[in-house]
């Protein structure tokens, strides 16, 4: 009997080559693209809107309620502020809160998921328990509730996005991080005396990534829209430049009842972009991991003639 | 009337595979999963179908029924039935020809079965469709068919989850025999499940195939299995057939390297002890050409230095 | 039934925590909320009142244990203070007035959205790359991207002020007596139509593709296959196998998807004045209604609760597995 000795299993090049593939199926996906490049122009936008609209947005530039015309692209709102800028502008506070609140949100799940599935038991239990409350209770009431009883600002709208939002990403990334907890190559390092802090950031977590990425995406895309309702509700901080803020002015001093749709209408269209192309790619982080929700192939070759052999 | 009831005499065979090819289409490149392959299987016969994970045995199976799905496509040959050309068969007509002329027992029978229906409605399903008997009437048929696999009629009510392994295989072997088609495919019906309920499933599936006469196509790693039932078989590798014969003449007298590490690697409980022989490391087979007739009815496909083997070192003593 | 009475601990357990929330909530606030109220309600508040008040909000000496018990008590005797913008109303009957408008609006909304994203989403998975698989999704996920009340707002003025077709503010024309009569019916109908359909709109996106992408899995389940070697019926084999099976990771998320159709409609509520508790809550921070605003939102909670419950019965009426254990 013959046998092969058992060779030590190669698990960095394989770990690259994953790598690769996976970014060169995004940059090939056509989704990713569009999203990717939406998102690169907003951001720019973003940075630099002190640029291209130096001084303060918010200034009365010019004739109260006028229409899109060659030196206000985007009109005026009824206080005659110049529309354009201000939706320039806005993109910075509404990008800055959903980036923030997408990564805390993000890193509390992680956080919820690795330690509920390293340590288990009670502490997953307890977790879950947490998480699953915090799930149930609606979101918009309770964001309401917390920005009428905590002081006005930037930070509250932050902290209780985060808290209202954190639950959605830790489900998701708990019952992953489970799953791959459950794999044989965690339980070979528990046995071989790895450390918790090692297993679960070197061993579970990289395997996690487009799942991270995933839930990153969507917890930016709820900052973002959850902000803009706050705001929009008057509970923001009312003295930033955001798209939220915008469209509150704008149902405040009537826009819609005045016709001046220019008002409203960019800093929602902001919005829905934004989220669409975050959507977007998250849709093709999807598809390039699992390859079940990719669009079907038609085969090239037709099934008709029988190929001919080379049979000795 | 089924297929099976118009076109037989005894000696028109019930399946006749010819030169079937099943390729998986991929992005860059296909592989061929099926190459070439050809058997025929006749009334009443128990045909089996061994060799190891991946060489395509199931992949045969599914094509039969044509229940291949993407990426997989049937790239050539023919499959006639009763004489009756199945690839070219259309939807409606495939339909018809499911179940009633052909069925299937598959691999592992919870996954098999609609975790939300019981198994009652999962019999009447077959009735209410192809023989169009009211549900009262498919129930009572349905009793009958759980007795003939000998389950209490009460557990039509029950749903998959609530019977054990071995129940839920037999029930899916009498959804196979419904409506008494004329061949019945058995796709690893016993893998899944412990030696001593692998007896059962096997002595039922002997007796129902005596009782019935239906033809088997059966597929399995399990050459004990096989040589037991089959009355003549074929053994698979790489998606072609390296030999087949008679199932005795094959455990007998196997003719390839191959069927002899099969054989050998399925010791006999009793007599002397010898050490376990299997292929040697690194031999493969390439190019297998067409079967060639090495005895009467005993067909092997050739071998030797040119011809199949690669990366072998020291091939003419390792195969014994 | 295990899992029943589960589930039910865990819904009481939630609705503690928010009743937990609401007592704890204005006792970290800074300043005095009392006097304030006190300024709004124009001194019109008696001694009895305002010392009920700095109970319920926890303004008064006594120590910490003592109000929890208390505010328990008075909770679940359906004591909820006296609503301070409304004054001298109890903010029960506040809120049992305009109860049923968010209802009416959130409840037609969500079965329209879920019972046609759903039928959407089975047929799109069934024929995968079809019509219906390549076009929709993205448009509905993009018009599910922009916020609700946008939408609303756009609904609002498009329709509303620009069309005409649809009346713009409240539940129904303001004058008209609430009967039953065909013509109030009809003028409710008439002044639904517009919010309903924004947040039908926004959510029906989210239905269609959750059951879209649990019918693509469930689609390549062997018992699948198999019912396809039965030569069952196509029809038969979608609806029967597999959309009935794609249905339960469906029902689950329906009750997820709650709280969330609850955010959208109190938005909704907003944009179009419509008179349901969403528009109330919003009157009530504005107006730093207190207790008004404590009693909307565990009236909200414990209605999200109730519906998830009854979600959970639905349940277990369609999975056998957990039946059984």
């Amino acid at each position: 009997m013959t046998t092969a000795l058992l060779k030590q299993p190669t698990q960095a090049p394989a770990a690259r080559k994953a790598n690769r593939s996976f970014v060169h199926g995004l940059l090939t996906n056509k989704k990713a693209l569009l999203g990717m490049t939406v998102m690169i122009v907003f951001i720019a936008l973003a940075l630099l809107a002190p640029v291209l609209f130096p001084g303060d947005p918010s200034r009365i530039t010019a004739m109260a309620s006028l229409e899109p015309d060659a030196e206000h692209w985007l009109g005026t709102t009824a206080k005659g502020q110049d529309v354009l800028a201000l939706t320039v502008h806005g993109s910075r506070s509404s990008l800055f809160v959903g980036l923030t609140v997408g990564l805390a949100s993000t890193f509390i799940g992680i956080l919820v998921g690795l330690a509920s599935a390293y340590f288990g038991k009670f502490i997953d239990e307890a977790l879950s328990l947490v998480t699953n409350v915090f799930l149930l209770l609606p979101g918009l009431p309770l964001l309401v509730i917390l920005a009428a009883f905590l002081p006005p600002g930037l930070g509250t709208v932050i902290l209780v996005l985060v808290v209202t939002g954190w639950a959605g990403s830790a489900r998701v990334l708990r019952s992953q991080a489970l799953s791959i907890r459950s794999k044989d190559f965690v339980a070979a390092a528990v046995v071989s005396g790895e450390r918790a802090g090692r297993i679960m950031f070197r061993e579970i977590l990289p395997n996690m990534a487009s799942i991270v990425m995933g839930t990153l995406l969507a917890c930016v895309i709820y900052g973002i829209g959850a902000q803009a309702g706050l705001e929009f509700l008057g509970l923001g901080d009312v003295s930033t430049v955001s798209w939220g803020n915008n469209l509150f002015w704008a149902g405040n001093e009537g826009a819609l009842l005045t016709g001046s749709w220019w008002v409203f209408v960019p800093s929602g269209v902001c919005i829905a972009l934004v989220a669409f192309a975050l959507a977007l790619i998250n849709y093709a982080v999807d598809e390039v991991t699992n390859p079940r929700l990719r669009k079907i192939k038609t085969p090239k070759t037709t099934p008709t003639k029988a190929e001919t052999s080379t049979a000795k | 009337m089924t297929i099976s009831q118009v076109s037989f005499g005894s000696h028109e065979p019930v399946l006749d595979v010819k030169n079937l090819t099943v390729k998986y289409i991929g992005d860059t490149r296909s592989t061929t999963a099926v190459d070439r392959v050809s058997f025929s299987i006749g009334t009443g016969e128990v045909f089996g179908l061994a060799g190891e994970s991946g060489c395509g045995k199931s992949t045969i199976a599914n094509s039969i029924m044509r229940l291949l799905k993407d990426p997989a496509k049937i790239a050539g040959g023919s499959i006639s039935f009763g004489g009756k050309d199945v690839l070219a068969m259309s939807a409606e007509e495939l339909r018809r020809f499911r179940w009633q002329d052909v069925a299937m027992v598959f691999q592992s029978a919870m996954n098999s079965l609609n975790p939300v229906m019981t198994i009652g409605d999962q019999i009447v399903d077959i009735f209410t469709t192809h023989a169009g008997y009211s549900r009262k009437e498919s129930l009572r048929r349905a009793g009958e068919l759980l007795e003939l696999v000998r389950i209490d009629p009460a557990r039509l009510k029950s749903y998959p989850h609530q019977l054990s392994g071995g129940m839920r295989q037999r029930a899916v072997i009498a959804m196979a025999v419904a409506l008494k088609p004329s061949l019945l495919i058995l796709d690893e019906p016993t893998t899944a499940l412990d030696v001593v309920v692998q007896q059962e499933i096997m002595a039922q599936i002997k007796e129902l195939q005596r009782e019935l006469g239906f033809s088997v196509l059966f597929i399995t790693h399990d050459m004990s299995l096989m040589v037991e039932l089959s009355h003549r078989m074929a053994v698979m590798y790489g998606g072609r057939i390296v030999e087949t014969a008679k199932a005795q003449d094959v455990y007998a007298d196997p003719r390839h390297p191959y069927t002899q590490a099969l054989m050998g690697a399925f010791p006999p409980l009793a007599g002397p002890r010898v050490p376990l022989t299997g292929l040697p490391d690194g031999v493969k087979f390439r190019n297998i050409p067409d079967l060639t007739e090495a005895a009467p009815g005993h067909f092997v496909a050739p071998f030797g230095a040119d011809a199949s083997v690669i990366d072998s070192t020291d091939f003419e003593g390792a195969a014994r | 039934m295990r899992f029943i009475l589960r589930r039910l601990g865990f819904y009481l357990i939630a609705f503690w925590a928010s009743i937990t929330l609401n007592f704890l909530l204005p006792r970290f606030m800074p300043g005095d909320p009392v006097s304030r109220m006190f300024a709004r309600s124009q001194d019109r508040m008696q001694p009895e009142q305002i010392e009920a008040l700095r109970k319920l909000l926890g303004v008064d000496d006594r120590p910490i244990w003592e109000q929890y018990i208390d505010y328990l008590h008075n909770i679940f005797t359906g004591q909820m203070g006296v609503s301070i913008s409304r004054f001298p109303t109890p903010v029960t009957e506040v809120i049992s007035s305009q109860i049923g408008w968010t209802l009416l609006l959130g409840g037609t909304a969500l079965v329209i959205a879920a019972v046609v994203g759903n039928l959407l989403g089975v047929l799109a998975a069934w024929r995968r790359g079809g019509a219906i698989d390549s076009a929709l999704p993205p448009v509905l996920v993009f018009i599910g991207s922009f916020p609700y009340f946008w939408l609303a707002m756009g609904a609002l003025y498009l329709f509303g002020v620009v069309l005409g077709w649809f009346p713009i503010r409240h539940a129904f024309t303001d004058g008209l007596e609430p009967a039953f009569t065909w013509e109030f019916i009809g003028d409710v109908g008439a002044h639904l139509v517009l919010p309903a359909l924004t947040i039908v709109l926004v959510s029906i996106g989210g239905w269609m593709l959750g059951m879209r992408n649990t019918m693509i899995a469930t689609n390549s389940e062997d018992y699948i296959t198999m019912a396809e070697a039965k030569g069952l019926r196509p029809g038969r084999i979608m609806l029967r196998y597999a959309a009935r099976n794609a249905m339960l990771p469906s029902v689950t998320s329906f009750g997820m998807g709650l709280g969330f159709v609850v955010g959208g409609a109190l938005l909704t509520e907003v944009v179009f004045a419509y008179p349901g508790v969403g528009y109330q809550l919003l009157n009530a921070v504005q107006g730093l209604d207190y207790p008004l605003m404590q009693g909307l939102f565990l009236t909200i909670t414990a209605a999200v609760l109730l519906a998830n419950f009854l979600v959970d019965i639905l349940y277990v009426r369609l999975d056998p597995r957990v039946r059984s254990n």
